[in-house]
């Protein structure tokens, strides 16, 4: 196991005296407004809109006077809307994950490529990452900016680097073992589905050389990081990043498992109530809203995740200076993760109104079954899904099925009941039973 | 000439079957014929019955997802062969059977056959014919 006196990648950023960091932090906002102000279309309206100017913004608690910056606001920009810089500028694009229709796309300059390595290579150094590491980095990579941000930061911090992707276990398994991998990158519940596989083939901790396990993209509970660190053997750590905001590397832990350090010169990150919106005070559990800070192409204004969290201000042995985040215990609406996607009930609804002219009921229950995550989507058979024909009913089931799949991006279990097998409730239908146990 | 079928959406759980038949007798409907096709998780109850309107009617208002179908009843000897020339008619004029079952009366030495075409006019145009008897509600619902 490493020392918990780890390295600090950028000292003079994660160890800066906290109140040099505010005045840091209200400088950038100021010249972010000022920047978005006038030359965004987007943000300048929104601005307006609620008749606050940048000048109005006079100190960091003047940021709860900003309009908040909602999922679906950005989802209506599609494709280029919330762009702020001209596209000859933006070398990459990235997009959030398992959305309906359209994704909300982001684009990162050179400079966010630059900002956006460097906050993962600090996160992976605050878990125990060093250039003699043999990383393996088994998220998916695409559009979904797990892969690629953590393997440009890894690179940074000289680690060799195995892009392996995500999927086909078996092939996991083989190159982890005969190339000597000592760092494993994926979601958790990937992770244990890996130790499944280890275990599947004989592989055993000793034939391995695996010492640090840097995971996130979903919720995951301490029982399961226990298990995950005995099963591989390694020290596993918990960041936190949406693409929205910027990707992996808004924050994650150091070798303390104590919190995840937030990049705070980078992204100011806000708890307020999810109901009223009212700003929490530090230590509160509330809703994370983030502000980018120095991000140009896709900035963001008190954008609202919808993640569930509270902010710790107790300075950490580490030291780093940061204010750290609380492990993520929910969602403040209903969306679900499940194998790393986002999915919401009103997707699942969209489709099935395509296939029957009424509203129909259904609900989606959601069980780990090993390590992986299950999705069952459960819809009364009514109007529109119910033929005489066995080959009609059949073809329906799988049309319906393969919609599922692909609008959700995940595989779905599908299981037609008869009307009235759901409760109904006054009021709100109860869409979701997670029966996961974290 | 056609019968109505109810065809009702059951899932495959212990005790649906059941509960359809006891909530068909106590409203004193009679089944006359029926047939059950599943799959793994559901199936597809198939019913001819004495008041297709009232078992309808009652059905739906326990909830069930149906559908009432015109389905076509040909009569024919109930001897060995019976079906098979049918069927082979069927075959000779490239008639596709969705599906079919069968019944035997009880007071005459015939058997009921029980259809669904894709096709039902040019089915019945062929049946007809062929001399073969076609049953209307009249014929077999008077139980």
């Amino acid at each position: 196991m490493p020392s918990s006196a780890s390295r600090i990648f950028d000292p003079a950023a994660e160890r800066l005296e906290p109140e040099k960091r505010r005045t840091l932090q209200l400088e950038r906002l100021q010249t972010q407004l000022r920047r978005l102000y006038d030359g965004s279309h987007y943000y300048g309206e929104k601005m307006r809109a609620v008749g606050v100017r940048p000048q109005d913004i006079r100190g960091l608690e003047d940021l709860a006077r900003l309009p908040f910056t909602e999922k679906e606001d950005l989802r209506r920009q599609y494709p280029y809307g919330a762009m702020t810089v001209p596209l000859a500028d933006v070398v990459r694009l990235q997009a959030s994950t398992g959305t309906t229709g359209r994704p909300i796309m982001v684009g990162y300059t050179r400079t966010d490529l630059e900002i956006w390595t460097q906050t993962v290579a600090r996160i992976l150094v605050a878990g125990g990452l060093s250039c003699d590491d043999i990383v393996q980095i088994a998220f998916g990579y695409g559009l979904f900016t797990g892969g690629f941000g953590l393997h440009q930061g890894a690179e940074r911090v000289g680690a060799t680097v195995i892009p392996v992707s995500s999927g086909n276990s078996e092939r996991q398994v083989a190159l982890m073992r005969d190339l000597g991998v000592t760092a494993l990158v994926c979601t958790p519940s990937y992770a244990l589905c890996l130790a499944e596989e280890l275990e599947r083939q004989g592989i055993t901790k000793s034939d391995l050389r695996l010492r640090l396990g840097f995971f996130g993209g979903e919720f995951w509970s301490e029982i399961m990081r226990k298990q995950i660190q005995s099963r591989l053997g390694l020290l596993a750590t918990d960041n936190y990043g949406l693409s929205e905001v910027m990707g992996p590397g808004v924050s994650g832990e150091c070798l303390r498992q104590d919190g995840m350090h937030i990049a705070e010169d980078h992204f100011l990150c806000e708890v307020v109530d999810p109901e009223t919106g009212d700003s929490l005070p530090d230590e509160a559990e509330g809703e994370l809203v983030f502000t980018t800070l120095t991000r140009q192409a896709s900035p963001v204004i008190r954008y609202r995740t919808r993640d569930r969290s509270r902010i710790l201000t107790e300075p950490c042995p580490c030291g780093r200076t940061t204010r750290r985040m609380a492990k993520v215990t929910g969602r403040a609406d209903d969306m679900l993760i499940i194998r790393g996607v986002n999915v919401f009930p009103s997707q699942v609804e969209t489709v099935l109104l395509a296939f029957s002219e009424i509203r129909p009921h259904y609900e989606l229950v959601v069980s780990r079954d090993g390590a992986m995550d299950q999705l069952e989507v459960r819809v009364e058979a009514d109007g529109g899904l119910f033929s005489d024909r066995m080959g009609e009913m059949a073809a329906l089931r799988d049309r319906l099925q393969r919609r599922l799949d692909s609008v959700l991006g995940l595989r779905v279990r599908l299981t037609l009941l008869e009307p009235g097998s759901l409760e109904r409730v006054p009021g709100k239908a109860r869409r979701v039973r997670d029966l996961r146990v974290w | 000439m056609t019968v109505r079928q109810i065809s009702v959406f059951i899932e495959n759980r212990a005790g649906r079957l059941e509960m359809i038949a006891r909530l068909l007798g106590d409203a004193g409907i009679n089944i006359r014929a029926l047939s059950l096709a599943d799959t793994s998780d559901f199936g597809i109850l198939r019913l001819i019955v004495n008041r297709p309107a009232d078992a309808e009617a009652m059905l739906r208002r326990h909830g069930f997802t149906l559908r009432m179908t015109e389905v076509v009843a040909v009569e024919v000897p109930d001897v060995p062969g019976g079906l098979a020339g049918v069927l082979s008619l069927l075959a000779a004029h490239q008639i596709n059977v969705e599906y079919m079952y069968a019944f035997v009366e009880k007071t005459a030495d015939k058997a009921v056959l029980v259809f669904r075409f894709n096709d039902s006019a040019r089915a019945m145009d062929v049946l007809r014919g062929a001399g073969i008897r076609l049953l209307g509600e009249a014929d077999i619902l008077t139980k």
